[in-house]
C-alpha cells in the first residue's frame, strides 16, 4: 500500500492593499499581493525562479504597524495586515535607493532600473562628481561571457543562480564587506581558474548588463549590436534528450544569445554550457 | 557535491592548526566525506586558528580548510574576506590594531607606522588602547594596556551585577565562585522548574541590555513553547558598540556566573546545548571563559556549552548576524520576521541574549520576580551598568538603579561639565548639557528622544572636539555595514562623503537636506538595526547640538 501525505489545506488571506481588498494563498508574499491587486512594484533582485534576498529594497512598502518599510518580496502575507506601496514613505525610500544605486553603479544597461528612476524621479546626481562609485575595469578572461562590476548593484542573483538555487556550481560568491563588498570567485582568480563550467545561468538572471555573453559584448564595442532588429525564435536544444525548450536572439542572420523561458517546465530559465553557447555551428559559414 | 578546490597546499603548520579545529583527516583519499557537509559551522575556527598559527589566511590555508569542511572555495573565501582581523595577504605575524575610536581618540590615539587602525577594542576605561597579535606554536593575544584602572564602585556594597567583582572574587576558581554563592541560583531554578523561572523573569519586567529591550521573560516563554527541536541559547557577547566594554569586564572577572546564567536559561527553555559568542579582541574574556566552562562541568548537568569567536565585525553583534556566523557564513543579517525565538541557530528555535541580561537572570532568581521590580522604575526594572568614558576623571564600568540621573553618573566619574555626552554608543545620540537630569530609563530617554542602548556613556568636555567624532561615526559604519542592503551599504557612505563636506567647509547646496533624507530612509528600508541607527548619532548632533549649524 502506498501513502499519500497530504499537506494541510492553504487558507485564505484577507488583506488591504492601498485600500484594495485582496485575498491571497496562504504562503504568498506582499508582492504577490501587490501584483493581484494590479499594483506595479519595482524589483530588482528579485527574481521569479531564486529564493527572495531582498537586499535592494526597491520593493518595500509600508505595513501598518510595523516599525520599518517591509520589502514586499519577502514578507509572508498575513491576514489583516493594511498595506501601502505608494505613501510619501515609500516613495521616499524607492528614490533615494535608486538614487544610491545610480549614483554609485552604472546602470546604462539596466532597462527596470532606468525605467524606475525615471518612475520615481531619481535624481542620482545630486549627490555630485565626486561620488565614490564601483567603476573598475571589465573582466575578459574567457570566450564565452564577460563581467563587467562597475554594472554590478550587487542583486546576488547571480550567486543564488551559481549555487542553490539552480546550478550548484558555487563558482562565484559575494567576497568583501561594506561598498567594498563584490562578486568573486575564490581569491579572485579568473573564470578559466574556477570552478564556472560556463552554464551562463548567471547571465540570465543580471538584471543590469554586468554579466553579458562574449559575442554580445563584442557587437556592442564594435557599434554593431542592433537591439532594434533582434528577433527570437524558439526551438529546442538538439543536444541532448532533456528537450530544454531554447530562444534563439537573432539579429540579421547571426544568433546573439541564447536564453530559455522562466516558466519552462524543464527548464525554469536555465541551460547548460552547450544549450547556452554552442549555436556556432549553425552560423559556420565556411 | 563535487567541489573544485585551489590547488596550492597548505603548510604542514597550517594542516596542523587546521586538523586541531576539525579533527584529523582519514587520509586514505581526498574525496569529500559525507558526514563533513554538516560541518561548515567550523568553518571560522579553522581559519582563525590557521591565523593565529601563521598570522594570515593563506591560499593554501582557505583551500584546506574549505576541502575539509567541503565549503566551495569560493564560498569560503566569500567568508574570509568578509572578517576585518582574517588577513588574506601575508603580514607580520606580530601586529598591532591601534583603537583610533571614539573615546581612544579622546585620549590621543595614534596610529605609528606599521600598525593597524582598529574600531573600538572595548577598552574605553583605559584608552588609548590596542590589541596585539602574535602569530606562531604558541599564540598570544594581548589587550594593552594590560590592566586598567579598578573597578570605581569597588567595595560598595549595593553593588548587584557587579557584587562579586566588586568584593574581589577570583573569576579563575570554582571554589571561590561557590563559596560566594555561586550555582545557588541554578539549583534553585531546577527546584522552581522552567515555567516558573519564566514567570519569575516576566514579574520581574527585565528588559534585554543589549540595546534593543526586549523583555527578556517573554522571549523564553516563546522559544521554551517551540515545538521544533532542539533548542539553543546562545549569549551575544559580541559587545562591538565603541565606547561599550561592559560585558568584557563582567565575563573577565565573574565569569562563573555567566556561565550558571546561561545553564539557566538553557534550562528554562528546553536547550541542551548553548554558544558564547565573544568578539575577537577579548582574548582574557576568552580564557576565563573557557576556564570557568570547563570547571563548571560537574554542575551543569549535560548541558553543553561552546565558546565561538569572531573575528572582527561589529554586524555579528546583531543577532541573526551572529548566527550566519556562528554556521560559518558571512555575517549578514537575516530578514525578520521570523523572529529567532522560532528561527534562530541552525534554523532552530533560539533564545539569544546579552551578557548583562543574563547577569541580571541570577538577580530576578535571588531576589524573586516581585521583588527585583522594586529597584528601579515602573518601565525599568533593577540596575543598569554604564559604561563611561571620555574626559571624566575615573572612567570606567558604573552599577546603578534605573532612574539615577545624568547628572549623578557624571559626578560618581568625576566629569568635567561636558558640552555634550554620547548616549548609548555609535548607534546613540549626542545629548547636550541642558539634559544632564535626564534620568537613565528606557521611558525617560524614549521620551526625550534619545536611546540607552548598550549602556554606553562617552563625555566631551568644552575642550573636546564634535567634529572629528562624527566623522569617525560615519567611518566607523562605512567600515562595519556588511553591504548587504542597498540604503546601508551606499547610504553610509554618501553620509560619510556629505558630513566630510560639510567638515571641510565646502558642502553642496542642500547637504542638510540630503543627510536628514539619508537618515530617513536608512532608517526606514535597511535589512538591520545597523544601517536602521547607522545616522543617529550624526542626525543627533546636527539637531540636538547645532554642530555645523
Amino acid at each position: 500500500m502506498t501513502t499519500t501525505l497530504i499537506a494541510a489545506p492553504k487558507r485564505m488571506l484577507d488583506l488591504t492593499v492601498d485600500g484594495q481588498a485582496v485575498r491571497v494563498l496562504e504562503g504568498s508574499t506582499l508582492l504577490d499581493a501587490c501584483r493581484l491587486a494590479g499594483i506595479d512594484t519595482p524589483t530588482l533582485c528579485y527574481g521569479d525562479t531564486l529564493t527572495p534576498v531582498n537586499v535592494c529594497r526597491v520593493c518595500v512598502v509600508e505595513l501598518e504597524g510595523a516599525r520599518t518599510l517591509v520589502p514586499s518580496c519577502s514578507r509572508k502575507a498575513e491576514a489583516g495586515m493594511v498595506v501601502h506601496t505608494d505613501s510619501e514613505r515609500v516613495r521616499t525610500s524607492r528614490k533615494l535607493v535608486l538614487e544610491l544605486l545610480g549614483s554609485s553603479v552604472d546602470l546604462s544597461l539596466a532597462p527596470e532600473a532606468l525605467e524606475y528612476i525615471e518612475r520615481y524621479d531619481a535624481k542620482p546626481e545630486r549627490f555630485g562628481a565626486d561620488a565614490a562609485t564601483v567603476a573598475q575595469d571589465v573582466k575578459v578572461d574567457n570566450d564565452l561571457y564577460v563581467r563587467d562590476y562597475s554594472r554590478c548593484i550587487l542583486c546576488y542573483k547571480c550567486v543564488s543562480a551559481c549555487g542553490e538555487d539552480a546550478q550548484n556550481t558555487f563558482a562565484i560568491a559575494v567576497a568583501g564587506r561594506g561598498f567594498g563588498a563584490h562578486i568573486s570567485t575564490e581569491l579572485d582568480v579568473t573564470l578559466p581558474e574556477s570552478a564556472c563550467v560556463y552554464c551562463g545561468n548567471c547571465i540570465a538572471v543580471c538584471p543590469t548588463g554586468a554579466l553579458m555573453s562574449k559575442s554580445e559584448y563584442d557587437r556592442r564595442r564594435a557599434g554593431t549590436w542592433d537591439e532594434a532588429s533582434e528577433e527570437v525564435v524558439t526551438t529546442v536544444c538538439p543536444y541532448c534528450g532533456v528537450g530544454c525548450n531554447l530562444e534563439l536572439h537573432v539579429q540579421g542572420d547571426d544568433i546573439v544569445n541564447v536564453t530559455s523561458p522562466d516558466d519552462h517546465d524543464v527548464t525554469r530559465g536555465n541551460l547548460c554550457i552547450k544549450g547556452r553557447f554552442g549555436f556556432q555551428f549553425v552560423q559556420n559559414r565556411k | 557535491m563535487d567541489l573544485r578546490l585551489l590547488d596550492a597546499l597548505p603548510t604542514d603548520a597550517e594542516r596542523d592548526a587546521i586538523d586541531a579545529v576539525v579533527g584529523e583527516a582519514d587520509g586514505a583519499s581526498d574525496r569529500v566525506a559525507h558526514a563533513d557537509r554538516t560541518r561548515r559551522h567550523l568553518l571560522l575556527p579553522a581559519l582563525r586558528a590557521a591565523q593565529l598559527r601563521v598570522g594570515w589566511v593563506s591560499e593554501g590555508a582557505l583551500g584546506y580548510a574549505s576541502r575539509r569542511l567541503s565549503v566551495p572555495p569560493a564560498d569560503a573565501y566569500g567568508v574570509a574576506s568578509f572578517y576585518a582581523l582574517l588577513a588574506l595577504e601575508e603580514r607580520p605575524a606580530d601586529l598591532t590594531h591601534v583603537c583610533t575610536d571614539l573615546s581612544c581618540a579622546l585620549k590621543g590615539a595614534r596610529v605609528a607606522p606599521g600598525e593597524h587602525a582598529s574600531p573600538c577594542l572595548g577598552l574605553c576605561e583605559r584608552a588609548p588602547a590596542s590589541y596585539r597579535t602574535i602569530a606562531g606554536v604558541a599564540p598570544r593575544e594581548l589587550q594593552l594596556p594590560e590592566s586598567g584602572p579598578p573597578l570605581p564602585q569597588a567595595g560598595d556594597s549595593s553593588l548587584r551585577l557587579l557584587r562579586r567583582i566588586g568584593a574581589g572574587i577570583d573569576p579563575t576558581s570554582l571554589e571561590a565562585y561557590v563559596a560566594a554563592g555561586g550555582f545557588e541560583q541554578l539549583r534553585r531554578a531546577r527546584e522552581l522548574g522552567g515555567d516558573t523561572v519564566i514567570g519569575e523573569l516576566k514579574e520581574s519586567r527585565l528588559l534585554g541590555r543589549g540595546g534593543a529591550a526586549f523583555p527578556t521573560g517573554v522571549k523564553w516563554e516563546a522559544v521554551a513553547g517551540q515545538q521544533a527541536q532542539p533548542h539553543y541559547v546562545v549569549c551575544n557577547a559580541d559587545e562591538s558598540e565603541p565606547g561599550t566594554f561592559k560585558d568584557r569586564v563582567l565575563m573577565e572577572s565573574d565569569p562563573f556566573a555567566l556561565v550558571e546564567s546561561i545553564a539557566i536559561a538553557a534550562f528554562a527553555t528546553g536547550a541542551r546545548k548553548a554558544f558564547i559568542y565573544v568578539r575577537a579582541e577579548y582574548p582574557l574574556a576568552h580564557e576565563r571563559i573557557r576556564n570557568a566552562i570547563a570547571r563548571s562541568a560537574p554542575h551543569l548537568d549535560g548541558i553543553e556549552i561552546e565558546l565561538r569567536i569572531g573575528a572582527g565585525a561589529y554586524v555579528c553583534g546583531e543577532e541573526t548576524a551572529l548566527f550566519q556566523s556562528i554556521e560559518g557564513y558571512r555575517g549578514e543579517p537575516r530578514n525578520k520576521p521570523p523572529f529567532p525565538v522560532e528561527v534562530g541557530l541552525f534554523g532552530k528555535p533560539t533564545a539569544v541574549n546579552n551578557v548583562e541580561t543574563l547577569f541580571n537572570v541570577l538577580e530576578v532568581l535571588r531576589d524573586g520576580g516581585a521583588d527585583y521590580a522594586l529597584t528601579g522604575t515602573e518601565g525599568s526594572t533593577g540596575t543598569r551598568l554604564f559604561c563611561v568614558s571620555g574626559c571624566v576623571e575615573r572612567p570606567g564600568l558604573y552599577e546603578l538603579p534605573f532612574g539615577a540621573t545624568l547628572r549623578e553618573l557624571l559626578e560618581l566619574a568625576g566629569s568635567a561639565p561636558p558640552k555634550a555626552v554620547l548616549l548609548g554608543g555609535a548607534a546613540g545620540a549626542f545629548v547636550g548639557p541642558e539634559l544632564l537630569d535626564l534620568k537613565l530609563t528606557h521611558e525617560d530617554t524614549r521620551a526625550a528622544g534619545v536611546t540607552l542602548g548598550s549602556g554606553v556613556v562617552i563625555v566631551y568636555d568644552e575642550r573636546a572636539e564634535l567634529v572629528p567624532a562624527l566623522l569617525r561615526i560615519a567611518e566607523f559604519f562605512r567600515d562595519e555595514s556588511c553591504g548587504q542592503c542597498v540604503p546601508c551599504r551606499v547610504g553610509t557612505v554618501r553620509q560619510e562623503e556629505a558630513l566630510m563636506r560639510l567638515a571641510a567647509g565646502a558642502p553642496h547646496a542642500d547637504e542638510r537636506e540630503t543627510l536628514a533624507e539619508l537618515a530617513q530612509v536608512m532608517r526606514d528600508a535597511s535589512i538591520c538595526g545597523l544601517g536602521q541607527t547607522a545616522a543617529n548619532a550624526i542626525e543627533s548632533a546636527i539637531v540636538n547640538l547645532g554642530v555645523f549649524a
